[in-house]
């Protein structure tokens, strides 16, 4: 391979005629010609048969060139990155081009990503076999007897970790420390120095791929070499001027560049000064997380004297060669032959920003004029060289930077070197920045809420059972509560969402049994999901934040700043590198960790259902039509909402698709792929039987046909991004690959033609695919296949139709959402700005709002036939707005319609069910027979009116829908336009409407009766005293009467001053308890505030009051301190009492208790004995007809069942003889204490 | 009428192992002037109520059981008609109902065969009159009008001034049109469970957005707050009713009723939450509870939440 170099190199054969080669051995033949980039020679483009005939002999290797190539820059670049650029690429290594190294399979061989770097370091391969490394997440590997396989923030990542480590750990000797391997990773003690597993609080975790093994500080000798201040061996870095020696070089934070030197003598000491000295720096500066920071170049900032060295474009050493590099580099670049378009960026970016070169030889300062055409001599000999070619790269690229977001570019612009090396380019990208209006902001809106109830879905008539239902109810509760709880706590150290949460989710899990149960429990959990996370850049923000509380609670003028400033502090810090592997930030942990914690079979089933299902539903939505190019800036205002539109949708199919893809592949998620052949093809073999949870690879199919690969591919590839190591190699999978490398490759971003894919959707497609290529699951060789394994391709895009890859629907700002890793640019290059990467981690300059508006309901599809047709052809030519205007208006309508007529029509019906009932019963009696039965008659008679449904059915939407057409459209509207759009909205509105009426009328007509039929029956039953007697309060009541809780109270303390104990100085006046008493009277007579049990109880105590009065027990208050109420007063109070217990009480009055043992008692203990007033209240009682003497009666003989004194007994009935005997008594004449004069002592004591 | 944290604590202080009865409201009445009635015996009940909670396990050890039915006997053997069972509830600190309940329950165990059912003890301690033994009903009867924090009559004033309050709220409601939907109303929607009111116009009051509105009737402290959070209010918001539920400083300090000024002039309440000085609304998703000032005065000019 690298003869093809060579011969480039020594202009044997054109870059033009190299890189037609290269893409031929990709592409087929007939793919157009690469565009050239401007800087490309007109003579670049002839075809000269010597050069096709010095390449076809190497034809064989046209493969592996590209990666070769990769390889080489990298390889080159090593010396001045030498801090392991976090620039992971998974070319495969091109065997070739590397004696001692055969190549390895094609499936399988995951060593490959290792050659990057393949010569120094064999070991790596092994390094990178062993992704078991646990070191990925924050959390620490759970022990071993719980298969736990993705669990914890790190589950996804430890299958990951190991395997990005090469690019960086290839050129290192890997230590005893190394933490790639996995029995020390496990045996070692926590490394409190490894910032991904201790991450400083407040940092994002870094992905694996952003840190890798370069994170760990390789041991260094320090403390014999400090003492005889050695440069190389100091924390601080050599002055500016001195020359580095070998050894020397590296800077402070990049230990791990080197090998660890001979004479090394204690490890563990050195490893605990570094660790002091990182512990150090890690306080000095927040968030070293950020792998740019951390690795990207040396800080001045730390070291206190390291600058940049200035690169100057007239000490470039070999022009010419780095000049045709970057040039072949750059066509393959553009031509997509490089697996990730923003990694070589990155690459590039880091090629400009090189502070320093590390220099191995002497002669190296030097440029070496004879060795231009010669691989041997290093490329970049100086910074001057790698920033010479960054600059002629940046230039081919220019078009894609042009279309990074602002801040990105003013960074470009602003760059010192890039003026220096190429002003043409910093002009051009000046001019860029000035017309760019690509904000991104890189914060998110704190948008989610609990999803609220839906009384469609979530009513007790979608449950099996109450139980079902009340379930239900419970588990909503559990489940939000322990959303907040993971909200307050998921962030404190310590905290672990399996212990804290765990069995309490389990439980909850365990109730639900019944399917319905768990489908409604899916429905709520894929809806807060999506309402949770779906903000852009999908990690949700706080759920319940109180930010914005506080923000509010400051002036207007102050607000703009503090949300900046919150932006600032909220936003990821890193997103991980160029290429962070897949993750769930934000609360998207939430819902990983439920499913995991959760671990119920049924739960993931239905969840799977109902992702797919709302993936499908999503995926076939239909989004903005083409729309032809408006005049006026109406259209501008239509188009920002379609774009709304197509980014919410957008962003909640990867949601639900990553989520789908999380929960199908889970039962097969493992930390590595199987060790060997033959089990893998078992597996295989095994794994080719199961069916795909979502038929993807139709969906992407119909995707790319209908032209919607801009909304299909984001999301398919978060599905894929999520599946095991098995599942590239499955046919059905490989086919996907294949589908999309041949998109890959032909998403040219320089074409642009009539037709064409817009120039941001192609760019979110390469950028999420480049990902995709990334990913460790996705064997590295898979991007570069042989050319026979891409065939099928181009025939499926043949179409004519105008899909929406050909409109602007893509902007910066859901790029960035999409891929945050594009912002690593931006970080790179704001680091180089600020001298100190780390400390600064955000770079947001720019506030970009966003709304979170739900979806738009799904448009109703309209049916077939000509007048759909018509219908059809109508809204095409009209603008989108239009069109969604009138389904709007349709679907409202139609809803209103159905609503109406229950309000109306059905209710008459119901009404007048009431009244047959009402004489059903009066003729058939009280009973009324069986209820199903007169429900059945009921029915019977009134189901045949719900016909009319449909009449007025049509005449409501005929009525109602032209308005709101008319009302919602612009004024300017032609006629014509408009009373269309008016018919089309009618004609939807009585479809929709006459659809469900017709449907559902007679069942909702019965079930309306029902509830009627029962209604009535049971007024009629149980307590009809009750019922119908409860008078209101008066028309003219204004509702002033006391309190029923406040008499209560009143009264109570009259009981409670009368049983005692009590003070000597307390007791009640007369006059206070006529005023209790009339009170009570308007309490009673305004029952405004009264409710039956308080209604009760002032009964109940008002009795009690009276036995008190007529066992004179009141405790009067008076000028002799206390003494007994006086007769005349008792009987008026007696008497008002009667009144109110007959004309005011409306509940039964339990004067019987006049009469219990307990109030007589009361009597007995009083002496002397007076009876009159008992007497008088009976005989009031009997003649108001509150009680009957038979009542009298069988209380007064329950009376004897008491152990009462004899005398008293004998008192008793003396005494009501008389009274019983005789209807009508005169005023009392006896007095008890002349009927029986013997003093009885204390009847109660003896009782 | 605003009851600040340090009010609210030092009645809180006066009410440390005090007996629920009337002599104690009294004395409290006295000490407090300024407050209604209403308000303080809400505090104590609530108080007292907590002090229950602490020590309700002690007296349900069959030892001490034994011991006040021995107590209870002997004392009503000597002086049937002095307030054996109230003095000895005051006794060992425990409310006098509460001692009632147990009396009667070790007294019917030992003079019927089967154990009383828990719905004979209750309609025996509504209506003493069916206490077979006479001079216990007396004993029981007076415990439970002289308890002014447990017991069947403070519980039908207790429900009774929760109905009243919704009936209040109900109607300023009314006559501040605004439009609502009550509890029966949602229920016959399928709601499972439902505040008092959910407005269908949100309305800003003091810049927070109040969307339901749930009547508590009972003075608001830090407790029962927590207590109605877990059992009431998150279900609401776990159900939402459109409210965005921006604070979530309910468990932060002291419950601050204030007048409101917008929803209502004459009774309604709304809490503050006071958190280190400063004061944080808690009710964003809606007024918690409401009461307080009364216009007619029967009440009193302050909250009794």
């Amino acid at each position: 391979m690298a003869a093809v170099l060579e011969s480039l190199l020594r202009e044997e054969v054109s870059v033009a005629a190299a890189v037609r080669w290269i893409a031929r051995s990709a592409q087929s033949s007939e793919v157009t010609a690469p565009t050239r980039p401007q800087a490309w020679p007109e003579s670049a483009f002839r075809d000269d048969p010597g050069e096709a005939a010095a390449l076809s002999s190497l034809r064989p290797l046209r493969k592996e060139f590209v990666p070769f190539l990769l390889n080489f820059l990298r390889e080159q670049s090593s010396r001045v990155l030498p801090q392991g650029p976090p620039t992971p690429a998974k070319a495969p290594g091109s065997s070739a081009a590397l004696p001692g190294r055969p190549g390895g399979p094609p499936r399988g061989g995951r060593g490959a990503r290792s050659q990057l770097f393949p010569p120094t370091e064999p070991s790596s391969t092994a390094a990178a076999e062993a992704p078991s490394a646990r070191r990925g997440g924050r959390r620490r590997g759970p022990g071993p007897g719980r298969e736990r396989g993705g669990r914890g923030s790190g589950g996804l990542e430890e299958g990951v970790s190991g395997e990005s480590s090469p690019w960086a750990g290839g050129r290192r000797p890997r230590g005893s420390g190394s933490p790639g391997s996995p029995s020390l990773a496990r045996s070692d003690p926590p490394n409190l120095s490894n910032l991904e597993e201790f991450p400083p609080v407040g940092s994002v975790p870094p992905g694996p791929a952003g840190t890798k093994p370069s994170r760990r500080i390789n041991p260094t000798p320090v403390s014999e070499e400090r003492s005889l201040s050695k440069p190389k061996t100091c924390f601080t870095s050599p002055p500016i001027n001195c020359v580095p020696s070998s050894q020397s070089s590296v800077p402070d934070t990049s230990p791990w560049g080197h090998g660890l030197p001979p004479g090394c003598r204690s490890l563990q000491e050195e490893r605990e000064m570094l660790r002091k000295e990182r512990s150090k720096q890690l306080q000095q500066s927040p968030t070293p997380a950020c792998p740019t920071s951390e690795s990207g170049s040396p800080l001045p900032s730390r070291t206190g004297n390291l600058t940049a060295e200035p690169a100057d474009p007239a000490r470039v050493s070999s022009r010419q060669r780095l000049e045709l590099i970057a040039l072949i580099y750059s066509s393959c670049i553009a031509e997509n032959l490089v697996p990730n378009l923003f990694l070589e960026l990155f690459f590039v970016l880091q090629l400009l920003t090189a502070r320093r070169m590390v220099a191995t030889k002497e002669s190296d300062l030097e440029p070496i004029p004879g060795a231009l055409d010669s691989l041997e001599s290093p490329l970049f000999q100086s910074v001057h060289d790698c920033v010479f070619f960054a600059v002629q790269v940046l230039e081919h690229q220019f078009q894609v930077l042009s279309y990074l977001d602002k801040g990105t570019l003013k960074l470009l612009a602003e760059n010192e070197r890039l003026l220096c090396f190429s002003p043409a380019l910093q002009g051009r990208l000046r001019a860029a920045y000035e017309g760019s209006v690509a904000k991104v902001s890189l914060a998110m809106p704190p948008s989610a809420q609990a999803v609220s109830f839906q009384p469609e879905t979530d009513n007790r008539a979608n449950f099996s059972s109450d139980r079902a239902f009340h379930t239900f109810k419970k588990q909503r509760d559990v489940f939000f509560e322990v959303l907040r709880e993971w909200e307050d706590r998921h962030e404190e150290p310590g905290w672990d969402f399996e212990k804290g949460l765990g069995s309490r989710i389990r439980a909850m899990m365990g109730q639900l049994s019944a399917a319905c149960s768990h489908s409604h429990f899916v429905r709520l959990f894929q809806k807060q999901l999506l309402q949770m996370c779906q903000s852009p850049s999908g990690t949700g923000g706080t759920v319940l934040g109180e930010a914005p509380d506080v923000l509010s609670m400051l002036g207007a003028d102050k607000l703009g700043r503090l949300r900046r400033l919150q932006e600032r502090l909220v936003a990821p810090q890193s997103s991980g590198g160029p290429c962070p592997p897949p993750t769930f930030p934000g609360c998207q942990g939430f819902f990983r960790d439920f499913i995991l914690s959760a671990s119920s079979f049924q739960f993931n089933q239905h969840l799977m259902d109902s992702l797919s299902l709302k993936i499908r539903e999503l995926n076939s939505l239909a989004l903005p039509q083409p729309e032809p190019s408006d005049e006026d800036g109406e259209s501008d205002v239509d188009w920002q909402g379609e774009r709304r539109q197509f980014a919410m949708v957008l962003l909640s199919l990867r949601l639900l698709a990553k989520f789908l893809g999380f929960v199908a592949f889970l039962p097969y998620r493992g930390p590595e792929p199987p060790p060997t052949r033959e089990l893998q093809d078992s597996i295989l073999a095994l794994r080719s039987q199961v069916p795909p949870a979502l038929d993807v690879r139709a969906l992407l199919q119909q995707g790319l046909r209908a032209r919607r690969a801009v909304l299909t591919v984001p999301w398919l590839v978060e599905f894929l991004s999520l599946a095991d190591h098995i599942v590239p190699l499955l046919d059905y999978y490989r086919s996907i690959f294949t589908l999309l490398l041949h998109l890959h490759r032909s998403l040219v971003l320089s074409k642009e033609s009539e037709g064409e894919m817009c120039f941001l959707n192609k760019l979110l497609l390469l950028a999420v695919l480049g990902w995709l290529f990334q990913i460790p699951t996705v064997p590295e060789d898979l991007f570069f296949l042989e050319e026979g394994q891409l065939d099928t391709f181009e025939v499926d895009t043949v179409t004519s139709e105008q899909g929406l890859d050909g409109m602007p629907v893509v902007d910066q700002h859901l790029l960035y959402t999409c891929c945050p890793y594009i912002g690593e640019l931006r970080k790179l290059l704001a680091s180089w700005v600020s001298g100190s990467s780390g400390r600064s981690g955000g770079f947001v300059r720019k506030i970009t709002p966003t709304t979170t508006t739900g979806l738009g309901a799904q448009p109703p599809r309209t049916t077939q036939g000509l007048q759909a047709q018509l219908a059809q052809a109508f809204f095409h030519n009209q603008p989108p707005s239009l069109r969604r205007t009138v389904e709007f208006v349709a679907e409202r309508i139609g809803s209103n319609c159905v609503k109406h007529i229950k309000a109306t029509l059905v209710a008459d019906l119901v009404r007048q069910a009431e009244s047959l009932l009402q004489e059903q019963l009066v003729t058939q009696g009280q009973e009324g027979g069986d209820p199903a039965q007169l429900l059945e008659i009921l029915c019977s008679q009134l189901c045949p009116h719900g016909a009319q449904a449909l009449t007025r059915g049509r005449e409501f939407c005929q009525k109602k829908s032209p308005g709101a057409v008319r009302a919602l459209l612009p004024e300017e509207t032609p006629a014509a336009v408009l009373s269309s759009a008016e018919n089309i909205a009618v004609g939807l509105a009585t479809e929709k409407a006459c659809a469900w009426l017709s449907a559902n009328i007679t069942a909702l007509i019965r079930r309306e009766v029902k509830a009627a039929v029962s209604r009535t029956l049971r007024a009629q039953g149980p307590e009809p005293a009750a019922r119908g007697e409860r008078r209101g309060c008066s028309r003219a009541c204004e509702h002033h009467a006391p309190l029923p809780s406040h008499l209560i109270s009143e009264i109570k303390d009259v009981l409670a001053l009368a049983v005692g104990p009590r003070d000597p100085e307390e007791g009640v006046s007369p006059e206070h308890l006529e005023q209790l008493l009339g009170q009570l009277g308007q309490t009673l007579r305004c029952r405004q505030f009264l409710c039956p049990p308080a209604e009760q109880h002032l009964a109940k105590c008002s009795v009690e009051l009276a036995s008190l009065l007529v066992a004179d027990q009141i405790p009067v208050l008076g000028p002799p301190v206390q003494h007994r109420l006086e007769r005349g007063q008792a009987r008026r109070l007696l008497h008002m009492l009667l009144s109110l217990w007959k004309d005011d009480f409306q509940v039964p009055v339990p004067l019987q208790l006049l009469l219990s043992p307990r109030n007589l008692g009361l009597l007995a203990d009083t002496r002397p004995r007076e009876w009159d007033l008992l007497l008088f209240l009976l005989r009031e009682l009997v003649e108001k007809g509150l009680m009957g003497r038979t009542e009298i009666e069988a209380c007064l003989g329950s009376l004897h069942d008491a152990q009462w004194p004899k005398d008293f007994s004998e008192e008793l009935a003396t005494l009501f003889n008389p009274l019983l005997a005789e209807p009508h008594m005169p005023e009392p004449q006896l007095r008890a204490c002349e009927l029986v004069q013997t003093n009885r002592g204390t009847v109660l004591a003896q009782s | 009428m605003i009851l600040t944290k340090a009010q609210y604590d030092e009645i809180a202080q006066c009410l440390v192992s005090v007996p629920p009865t009337r002599q104690s409201l009294r004395k409290l009445k006295q000490r407090f002037p300024s407050q209604s009635q209403a308000t303080l015996l809400s505090i104590f009940s609530q108080e007292y109520q907590k002090h229950i909670k602490r020590t309700h396990a002690k007296h349900h050890t069959s030892e001490a059981i034994e011991s006040y039915y021995q107590r209870y006997l002997n004392g009503v053997g000597r002086n049937g008609a002095a307030p054996v069972l109230l003095d000895l509830a005051n006794e060992v600190d425990y409310a006098p109902s509460l001692m009632a309940r147990i009396i009667l329950e070790r007294f019917l165990q030992e003079h019927e065969e089967t154990p009383p059912s828990k719905s004979v003890i209750n309609s025996m301690l509504r209506d003493p009159s069916q206490i077979p033994d006479g001079v216990l009903a007396n004993q029981v009867y007076q415990c439970i009008v002289n308890d002014c924090c447990y017991g069947p009559l403070v519980d039908c004033i207790k429900h009774a001034i929760g109905h009243e309050h919704e009936v209040l709220l109900r109607d300023l409601l009314l006559e501040k049109s605004l439009s609502f939907l009550d509890e029966d109303q949602l229920r016959a929607k399928g709601y499972d469970k439902t505040p008092d009111f959910i407005l269908q116009v949100p309305v800003a009051v003091e810049g927070h957005i109040i969307h339901w509105i749930e009547s508590k009737a009972s003075f608001g402290d830090e407790c029962s707050h927590h207590a109605y959070l877990h059992d009431q209010f998150w279900s609401y918001w776990n159900r939402l009713f459109g409210a965005t539920w921006a604070s979530r400083e309910m468990e932060a300090a002291c419950l601050v009723p204030l007048p409101d000024p917008m929803v209502c002039s004459r009774t309604a309440v709304r809490y503050l939450v006071s958190s280190k000085g400063k004061h944080k609304s808690t009710c964003h998703a809606g007024i918690l509870s409401i009461s307080g000032p009364d216009a007619r005065g029967l009440l009193g000019p302050s909250p009794c939440l």
